[in-house]
């Protein structure tokens, strides 16, 4: 490793511990009820969900996230093909789909709490309706943006529709598939907060909600530190995976650079 | 060699024979009402075994013309066939060689990858499949690199990559499009004594499309010169030269430079005429030999 790229990691290291510290001295003698000592908040968040919360609040939340992500991820991928490889489907849903996904995901919310309820199936539909969208789009974007010559390789060769789709279809798109779904992931995050704010008792949202309207800025502010830390933490598992399934695109857009 | 080239079930035509027959194929493209004649009335043919170039300046049709021949795009007219069935689709007796190696080899596949996929709906035995793979990539210099990927090679050995994918799918016609065009000098000269290798052991049929007079002199068994637009053919000859061929002797025969300035002078006569104000003046007298 050289000298630029140590300084660089340590910078990202130390910038952060910085800033805590600095919210640790600053706040320490806070009597503001709204920003309350960020040893208080840490005392409180370790309360709360290590672990009393984690199970009943904490899981539901994560597991609503991850559910209605994948359903998301895999009709989005679905329609997406479907749409970029049938023109009259293409036709026919493409309209639709740009007057749905230009409406704000959060805004879904109350319409499907009126048709579902307030239960998991209503967030874990939320997450899904809004989460489908950029995955969708950025396959329909992928697959159009196949290299013509990859086609023809695979027509002189007379492949079968099946490889023609697997094979070379969807590793060429993959690319594009997941940065969509990275954009996705996002949103899932965002929705599931949200749909846990409306009406719902159980939730890192609807506790965080809770804290803030019964005067609790220390348990409010726990939340909050928690819903940073799972939203940074699921984006580096996302990148980790991201580098391993795409270690091809990786490696070979490095060296082109380095060309 | 094993029986390479053959496909049970179906008798291939012996070395001599007619194997592709191009007749009267024409196309032409209609955009904004008005049509566009890319091809005219072309005739000609390849007989198994042979090593036929198709020479023309640039810009004359030649992409589209293999495009229509490897069942790629549907020709306007005319009729094409390959050991006597007509080409509607792409056959299965064809393989082509792209002119753009990076864009015809599937970045996220291994080299050897890259050769099996055609191969997956052949539904060969495991066995059958490792050995075309392993003899293929030994036939073009390239044993050493099956686990690389394409990126992680040189342009010319990509090209490599691209006509071993071919041979492993042991087609009756090879077709080349341009397939040196962007490789250095050096590179093009060990690709061009590949081809001719690859004829010899295979008994593989050629078909190259080529700009560049002297590479086809140097291949070829025969010429087709191909000549502006809409494309027709200006002549067959067939080159004499003794073989087996070699970069150093085959290009300082007489007979190479003979043949090389009639080529020459076909094509820069042909390239004159449809455009008289612009072009007469740039060739004169259109039949000179290069300086």
């Amino acid at each position: 490793m050289n000298t630029r790229k140590i300084i660089s990691v340590a910078v990202g290291v130390l910038v952060p511990i910085a800033l805590l510290a600095w919210w640790y001295l600053a706040s320490a003698g806070s009597l503001n009820p709204f920003f309350p000592p960020l040893r208080d908040i840490v005392v409180r968040f370790k309360e709360l969900w290590l672990f009393d919360h984690f199970a009943t609040d904490v899981l539901p939340s994560l597991g609503n996230l991850f559910v209605g992500f994948a359903i998301a991820v895999i009709l989005g991928v679905a329609l997406g093909f479907a749409m970029a490889t049938v023109p009259v489907l293409n036709a026919m849903l493409s309209p639709v789909v740009q007057f749905l996904r230009g409406i704000p995901p959060v805004a879904l919310i109350p319409i499907l709490i009126t048709l579902v309820g307030f239960g998991n199936e209503m967030r874990v539909a939320s997450i899904v309706i809004a989460a489908m969208f950029p995955t969708m789009l950025s396959t329909i974007d992928g697959i159009r943006s196949v290299e013509p010559g990859l086609k023809d390789v695979g027509a002189v060769y007379r492949f079968s529709r099946g490889d023609r789709l697997l094979r070379v279809y969807l590793p060429s798109s993959l690319p594009q598939i997941v940065s969509g779904m990275q954009v996705s992931l996002q949103v899932a995050f965002i929705v599931m907060i949200a749909s846990e704010m409306l009406g719902s008792s159980q939730g890192i949202g609807a506790m965080t909600l809770l804290a803030q309207q019964s005067f609790m800025s220390a348990d409010m502010w726990a939340g909050i530190l928690l819903l940073g830390l799972i939203g940074f933490l699921t984006n580096i598992l996302f990148d980790l995976v991201k580098n391993r399934v795409l270690s091809w695109y990786v490696s070979s857009k490095r060296l082109e650079r380095a060309a | 060699m094993s029986t390479l080239g053959t496909r049970t079930g179906t008798t291939s035509p012996r070395p001599g024979e007619l194997l592709l027959k191009v007749d009267g194929l024409a196309k032409s493209y209609t955009s904004k009402g008005k049509r566009t004649d890319i091809i005219g009335n072309l005739t000609f043919s390849v007989n198994a075994g042979e090593v036929v170039c198709l020479v023309g300046p640039s810009g004359v049709g030649k992409t589209t013309l293999l495009k229509c021949l490897a069942g790629l795009h549907p020709s306007t007219g005319g009729e094409m066939s390959i050991d006597g069935r007509r080409i509607y689709s792409p056959p299965p007796e064809m393989a082509l060689v792209f002119q753009d190696y990076s864009r015809s080899l599937m970045p996220w596949l291994t080299v050897e990858k890259n050769l099996r996929l055609p191969l997956r709906h052949l539904r060969l035995p495991q066995s059958e499949v490792r050995t075309r793979i392993l003899d293929a990539l030994a036939a073009v210099g390239l044993s050493h690199a099956a686990k690389q990927y394409p990126w992680e090679l040189s342009g010319g050995m990509q090209q490599r990559v691209a006509i071993a994918r071919a041979l492993a799918y042991r087609p009756e016609i090879l077709i080349m499009d341009e397939p040196f065009a962007s490789v250095d000098a050096q590179t093009r000269f060990d690709l061009e004594d590949l081809v001719l290798k690859i004829r010899d052991d295979y008994g593989m049929t050629v078909l190259l499309v080529t700009h560049d007079i002297d590479e086809a002199v140097y291949l070829s068994d025969r010429i087709v010169a191909i000549g502006l637009r809409p494309a027709v053919v200006l002549e067959e000859l067939t080159v004499d030269l003794p073989l087996p061929r070699n970069q150093l002797d085959t290009r300082a025969l007489p007979r190479f430079a003979e043949l090389r300035n009639h080529t020459l002078s076909l094509i820069q006569h042909a390239s004159a005429k449809p455009t008289p104000s612009a072009m007469e003046d740039a060739v004169p007298g259109a039949a000179g030999a290069p300086a």
